[in-house]
């Protein structure tokens, strides 16, 4: 294993850079090294896709963060450097104000290594639909890396920053962390100022860091969150410590949800939560089943909310206000022509669909209808946690990493967050950490907790990584 | 209530988007095999849900209604496509006699 203080988390770069033993800017030549290493020839990762190729002149030298590199999904808005949403419509566009997540993690001493590689405005499971290319999952470059945030994903896992940004609609940083092996967290809807990430789905969306160890990712999630006037969505609450760090699960209630382990479910996936379930338990926990009944009318009320407030969202991409333009013979065809030039397939499917939901006689059949269920599905979590259930466990995705192309059904597609979109639909926090590997192939476990839980989720996450050790890579 | 090239056609205006007709097929197999799926919402029973999710139900907070501008790093010249002035350049709008040409 590695010895260079990059691979040894968050913490002890910063604890380097703040004592003097190092400086922010040999961190980042290490960390642009191994960008450069590992983005070239045929099987470049293509995670980062607007690097910074020199570190900062004068960064933050004491912090939490100091010097750690960091990367952030090209849908969080920076000042130094493209916020394209791997679009074409938005290529080259360089924001002009800067995000709330990265001023919080400038001021704590991050350095922001580049941005990365995503499906089009976040609407994908496998960074397969970026108008700049696929990115490739590190540990088989034969796979994806998952999406939507596979690019930050992939960053993180190849060992370029211990600590990377993505976005959360249903799942885009908790399966990429899956299918990569590292952690990713999803925080309470309002945990995370949204200030600067561009909208997708406004009931769902989160900014949701990933981490190589549970550590680095409860650190990073102390960092960004917090009241943010900017956000009315951000909730004006204390934050407290994430880095619970490892103890006894004595008292501690886990449920687990037989949905989540349906008959379907791939053997090997369920035998690695079964060794984690029995490693929670040997930590003192309690194990317990319960159900989550409506948990099979999520994928379906995902794809009908999401589209219908991506419609409304992009509308805003007409070639007038941002990016690129295709001039026509009036406003509506410049409208037109710059709009279905600049998206892709999978956005323009998605804008479609959205507005036929919303269009005059279909509103109550299927918005109404589907935020209706959302409800029933958030009633569904709040009784399990009213019974005394402190967190659930489940798999974090169904499979482990999918081949590039394998897939080209949408909707086989959108199956791939059916274990993720629920903690979206109801506003929960969940985190996925690697539990074992198959034939090399990381997979995931998922931990669910009430809101504004977080810190009892991260108790469970600590004692996990702990109890299984050097087994979570295997 | 399946999706036909005429719906496809429809919404494709409403969101101001130029599909060319080759596409419009493609589009009418991909949202029906889609809301197939989710046609699987109508056997729910909803009629006691009362309210939506509101994920942090904390209501919508309102805030100091004084200026606290954000910091602009690019000037405002630069940010669209096309400006002048400060002011975003479109064409004419079509209720204008000389329609179409570029103002």
């Amino acid at each position: 294993m590695s010895t260079h203080l990059l691979d040894q988390g968050a913490a002890a770069i910063a604890s380097a850079v703040s004592e003097g033993r190092t400086t922010a800017a040999q961190i980042f030549a290490e960390a642009e090294a191994r960008r450069v290493a590992t983005h070239a020839g045929p099987d470049s990762l293509n995670a980062i896709l607007w690097p910074a190729t020199s570190a900062p002149d004068a960064p933050v030298s004491h912090g939490p963060l100091a010097g750690v590199p960091v990367a952030l999904k090209d849908n969080i808005a920076t000042r130094v450097l493209p916020t394209s949403c791997g679009s074409k419509i938005l290529a080259g566009w360089v924001s002009p104000y800067e995000s709330t997540v990265m001023r919080k993690l400038r001021e704590a001493g991050a350095v922001l290594v580049g941005k990365t590689n995503m499906d089009e405005f976040a609407m994908g499971s496998s960074t397969e639909h970026s108008a700049y290319g696929a990115s490739r999952n590190p540990l088989d470059r034969s796979r994806a890396p998952g999406g939507s945030s596979g690019g930050s994903g992939a960053t993180v896992a190849a060992g370029i920053a211990p600590i990377a940004l993505g976005s959360e609609t249903g799942g885009s940083v908790r399966q990429p962390a899956s299918f990569c092996g590292i952690v990713g967290v999803k925080p309470t809807y309002g945990r995370v100022s949204r200030f600067g990430l561009v909208a997708f789905a406004s009931s769902l969306d989160c900014v949701a860091p990933f981490g190589r160890t549970v550590d680095d990712a409860a650190l990073a999630l102390e960092v960004i969150s917090g009241h943010d006037p900017l956000d009315a969505t951000s909730v004006d609450v204390p934050v407290p410590s994430m880095r619970v760090g490892p103890g006894s699960l004595e008292g501690v209630v886990i449920g687990v949800p037989r949905e989540y382990f349906p008959a379907s479910l791939d053997p090997a996936v369920r035998a690695h939560c079964d060794r984690a379930l029995e490693a929670l338990k040997a930590q003192g926990a309690t194990i317990r089943e319960v159900s989550l009944p409506h948990t099979d009318y999520a994928i379906p009320v995902y794809y009908i909310i999401a589209p219908a407030e991506c419609s409304a969202n992009l509308a805003r991409f007409d070639g007038v206000r941002y990016g690129m333009r295709i001039e026509g013979q009036g406003v509506r065809e410049l409208y037109e022509a710059t709009r279905v030039t600049g998206f892709g397939a999978e956005v323009t499917r998605r804008i479609l669909l959205g507005t036929y939901a919303l269009s005059a006689g279909y509103y109550d059949a299927y918005y109404r209808k589907a935020m209706d269920v959302r409800r029933l599905i958030a009633q569904d979590f709040d009784d399990v946690f009213a019974s005394g259930v402190h967190a659930l466990f489940t798999p974090t995705a169904p499979t482990p990493a999918f081949s590039l192309g394998a897939i080209s059904d949408p909707y086989e597609m959108y199956m791939s967050d059916i274990f993720t979109v629920t903690a979206n639909l109801a506003g929960i926090p969940g985190m996925s950490l690697p539990i074992g590997r198959v034939n090399g192939l990381p997979v995931g476990g998922q931990l669910l907790a009430p809101h504004f839980a977080e810190p009892t989720m991260f108790r469970v996450a600590y004692a996990l990584e702990e109890a299984l050790g050097q087994e979570a890579h295997r | 209530m399946a999706v036909s090239p005429k719906d496809v056609r429809h919404v494709a205006g409403l969101a101001r988007l130029g599909i060319p007709e080759s596409a419009v097929a493609g589009y009418v197999e991909q949202l029906n095999g889609i809301l197939g799926h989710v046609d699987v919402l109508q056997r729910v029973d909803t009629s006691a849900v009362k309210g939506v999710v509101d994920a942090a139900e904390q209501g919508m907070p309102l805030r100091e209604d004084v200026v606290n501008p954000v910091a602009l790093h690019i000037p405002r010249e630069r940010w669209a496509p096309k400006m002048v002035e400060g002011f975003f350049l479109v064409p004419r709008l079509a209720t204008h006699e000389d329609a179409g040409e570029e103002s």
